[in-house]
This record gives C-alpha cells, structure tokens and sequence, in this order.
C-alpha cells in the first residue's frame, strides 16, 4: 500500500525540507521511497511543493494524483490541493496563515497553529517541523523517534549542528498538538 | 549518477552549469579531487566536449553532463568525438524546450539524441533510466559500451530524475588501472608507431573506408546491445510504450488499469538507440493498440510506428512544455482505447 505526502507552502516556509526529512526517514524505516519537489527557480517568496511516496513495495510513479495526505503551509496550497486529497485523507492546515477551514468534510481535517506554535519555543522557522510532527501522529506512519534520528542525522551532515535542539522541541510540540 | 561516473573509473569530468543538472557538476567538484581525478568547469559547453575529446584521445574515461541548450551547443563535439572513433559518456537532463525553454522535465530531446543532432553519419548509444538506481546502473553501462565499441554514449534522462530523491545502493567502483588497455590511445609513441586521432580524412576513399568500418560496428550493437523491459505483457490487449520517467508513471497507470479489469501492458526502452523494433513488432502481432506517452509532441512514436507498422492502433499522447503525465491522466488515455 502506498503512502503518499504533498507539502506544499511558500518558498522559504521549509516544505522541501521537511518532506526530505519524511522520505530519509522512510528509508531508515526499511520503506521504498521516493522525493519529487516542484519548485520554481526562486530561493523564497515563490511557492513550493514536495511529493513524497512511501510504500513497502517498488514505487511506479513519484508522480501523484491523489495524496493520501496534504500538509498546507499556506492558503494557496490548501486551495491548490485540497481537492486532490483521498477520500478519509488527512489535512494539515497550518492555521497560524490559514484563516479559513478545510472545505470538504469526508477528510480528517487538522488545524496546527505551526508558526505560533515555532515562534513560542524560540524558532518561527521551525514551523514545518510542528507540522510534519502533527504529521506523523495524524498518519501513525512510524514513531517520531524515526523522524528526530532523520533530522539530526541531516541538520549535522549540515553543518547546522546548533538548530538540532528547536527542531527536536518543535516535531515534538507537533506531534503532541494532535 | 556523478558517484556512478566515478565509480566506473571515470577520472576526467569537464562541465558547464545548467539547471536541472548543477548537482552532478557540484558533486564532482567536491568529490573528482578526492580519487585524484580531473574536475574542470570548462568556459563554456563547447570547450567541455572538447576536453572529453582530448583526454578521450589519451585514453581517459571522460564525461560532461548538461541540459537540453548546453547538449545543442556540444552537437558539434559529439559528431567529431564519433568521426574519430572516441568514447566519452554524456548525460542529458532533459528539460523543456525548444530554446531557452524552462528548467522542468521533459524528452523534446529525443530526435536529437537518436537521430543525430550533429553533423554526418554517426550514431550514438543512448540509454534512458527510469528511476535512480537504474540511472546508476545505467551510467556504469555507459562507460562500459563507450570503451567497448569506441562511441560516444549518452544517457537520456529528464529533469524529473536530475531533482528526485530515491534511495540506492552503489555498486564496488572499478579500478581505472585495471581496465583494458587502449592500444590506440595517445600515450607518448616510446617503442611504438605514433597513434593518430582525427574525424579530417581528405582521401573520400579513405573515409569511405573508415565509415563502412564504423557502420559495421553500429550494426554490431544494433545486434547485441537492445536492452528493454516488459511488464504484464502476456496477456495484455493493449499496451503502453514509455521510456524514462514516463515509463514509471505508466507503471502504476498499469497497475491502475488492471484493478479496472483492463488488460494493460508496458514496454520500456531502456536503449533508446539502438531501439527495441524487434519486441514491439511482436508484440503488435496480438495487441490491439501500442499508446506511446512521452513528455513531448510525439517522437519515439515514430519509431514506435516503424516497428508496428499497420498490424496495431499507434495512438500518441503527449505532454508539452515541462508539464508531467500523472498516472490518472495516462490511465484516461488508456481507456479511451480500452474497448
């Protein structure tokens, strides 16, 4: 059974990261995956998505029609994706931009207020680790332990050593906001 | 499929940046140093395939790497790389076209690299990965059929397979000392006659002679070196052809397909030239219809309806510009045809 991701935000709000993040950790967890982003050539500003696939068979197509989860950073990503979501899908709304509520009512809708919640532990940054750590408890795809050993693994190979410990705080304060 | 290039003993990368394949050039910048090879990042495309044909001629494994704009510039070198008989393995991230075009995926490339975008009668080996393990397997290959039938090898891949992440395993590196010896090479003419490398034969009868020879070789790979895959062919009615990326999209279009009931089969190219004509012959012999869907405006059809002939429906669908098929888009096609 496949297991498929979107991210999607602004240039700069971290979607790319942290569906790196998700696929390393996949891996780790002994999963076949894969990690499509879709970006334009702006560094920020402009918008930005990741489509992460993780299934425990070989992966046809990184390419997807219909997640079975969607993590929105912002309003127009909700807008683009929300109707592409699989039925009894499951909506990350971050509701610190996003001031309107996921429209459809057969998919699991979660309200993370991720860049307050970020900005509280000292890092608004950190905000796509609050979500994708809403993520993981949403989805029950792996324990967060998978996702902490993934991001400290990847933030020291880095050379960002030092950020270890907020990100840590902020899957943390994710996960426990489910 | 930087790593892979080492790790197959090549020693000498020349390259220019271009997006969707500044990651290859990055990465052997970092990492050529490190085994005592040769990174230059060459003033321009043109010089880098001309540094491949010089230290192809000293009897290097060479590579460049580019994109769509920068492989019509190095066209020019491919032609003179082949006309004297030299190996060095190109890889083509695709991306969209024509022009200056965008940085997304996309196979407008494929008449240029199975045609012949340079000048004169030359071929090359091209080689189309579909996912990244197999871009790694792929490149390693490359290096092998350079040597072997002393040609320029390009690997075909888009700019779906230059940006994704895919877990791998690499296969042990070759030993570069431990290849075979290219007699041929230019290595200082101690104890020997010298060794001449050029494409410039004045003589017609002389170059006559040198490409009879060379199309010799071509039909010697034509013979030996078809590589493609299939996929729930056996029983399938109708069948979708793909190469690169695409062909993993239709992979789970079949799989799509088949849970409707739909008998629906993939042949993969995997060498794109020399082209798999002899399976997709066959295989119009008992399907109703062979949907070629590439990433452009319909070109390995044409090869696609060489080998089918009249025997099968040789429906196209494209997707133009950078824009990517998904799997319900592809399955859509097919059940148009599904009857």
């Amino acid at each position: 059974m496949d297991n498929t991701f979107i991210f999607a935000g602004f240039g700069g709000q971290g979607v790319i990261l942290a569906g790196k993040l998700l696929a390393q950790a996949g891996a780790d967890y002994g999963l076949e995956v894969t990690w499509l982003p879709s970006y334009g050539p702006e560094m920020r500003g402009g918008t930005a998505n990741c489509t992460v696939v993780l299934s425990d068979e070989p992966i046809g197509s990184p390419v997807v029609d219909n997640p079975s989860a969607l993590v929105a950073m912002n309003l127009p990503s909700l807008e683009r994706f929300e109707k592409a979501v699989v039925e009894a899908g499951t909506v990350v709304v971050n509701s610190s931009l996003v001031t309107r509520r996921v429209e459809r009512n057969d998919v699991t809708e979660l309200t993370i207020p991720a860049n307050d919640i970020a900005a509280s532990l000292g890092n608004p940054r950190a905000a796509n680790m609050v979500a994708l750590g809403a993520l993981v408890k949403a989805t029950g795809i792996f324990p967060l332990d998978i996702i902490k050993r993934a991001m400290v693994r990847m933030l020291s190979d880095k050379g960002s050593g030092k950020l270890i410990e907020v990100n840590e705080r902020a899957l943390e304060a994710g996960y426990e906001a489910v | 499929m930087a790593e892979a290039g080492i790790r197959a003993g090549c020693r000498a990368y020349f390259g220019y940046p271009i997006t969707p394949q500044n990651e290859l050039l990055e990465y052997m910048a970092a990492h050529m140093p490190k085994v005592g090879g040769i990174f230059i990042q060459a003033e321009s495309e043109v010089a880098a395939i001309n540094m491949c044909y010089g230290a192809s001629a000293a009897g290097a494994r060479t590579m460049t790497s580019s994109s769509s704009p920068g492989i019509s510039l190095k066209m020019e070198g491919i032609s003179y790389l082949a006309g004297a008989d030299l190996p060095t393995v190109l890889i083509n991230v695709v991306r969209g076209g024509p022009g200056l075009g965008n940085i997304a995926p996309a196979q407008g490339d494929y008449f240029q690299a199975t045609k012949g975008g340079g000048h004169g009668d030359y071929r090359m080996i091209v080689l189309a990965p579909a996912t990244i393990p197999e871009s790694i397997e792929l490149v390693m290959l490359a290096f092998e059929l350079a040597d072997r039938y002393r040609v320029p090898v390009m690997v075909l891949a888009d700019g779906m397979l230059g940006q994704m992440m895919e877990p791998v395993l690499f296969p042990e590196p070759v030993d570069p000392a431990a290849l075979p010896a290219k007699p041929w090479a230019i290595t200082g003419a101690r104890g020997r006659r010298p060794n001449r490398i050029s494409s410039y034969f004045l003589d017609p009868a002389e170059l006559s002679a040198r490409n009879v020879k060379r199309q010799r070789r071509y039909q010697q790979i034509e013979e030996q070196e078809i590589r493609y895959e299939e996929h729930e062919t056996a029983d399938a009615t109708l069948v979708v052809a793909a190469y690169g990326s695409v062909a993993r999209i239709a992979r789970t279009a079949v799989r799509m397909a088949r849970s409707e009931g739909i008998k629906l089969g993939l042949l993969r190219p995997i060498t794109v030239w020399p082209f798999p004509y002899s399976p997709l012959r066959a295989l119009s012999r008992r399907v109703d219809a062979i949907l070629t869907v590439e990433m452009n405006a319909g070109q390995m059809v044409e090869d696609v309806r060489l080998a089918v002939a009249e025997r099968a429906e040789t429906p196209f669908y494209g997707k133009l510009g950078g824009l990517v098929p998904t799997p319900k888009d592809i399955l859509r096609e097919v059940k148009r045809y599904a009857s």
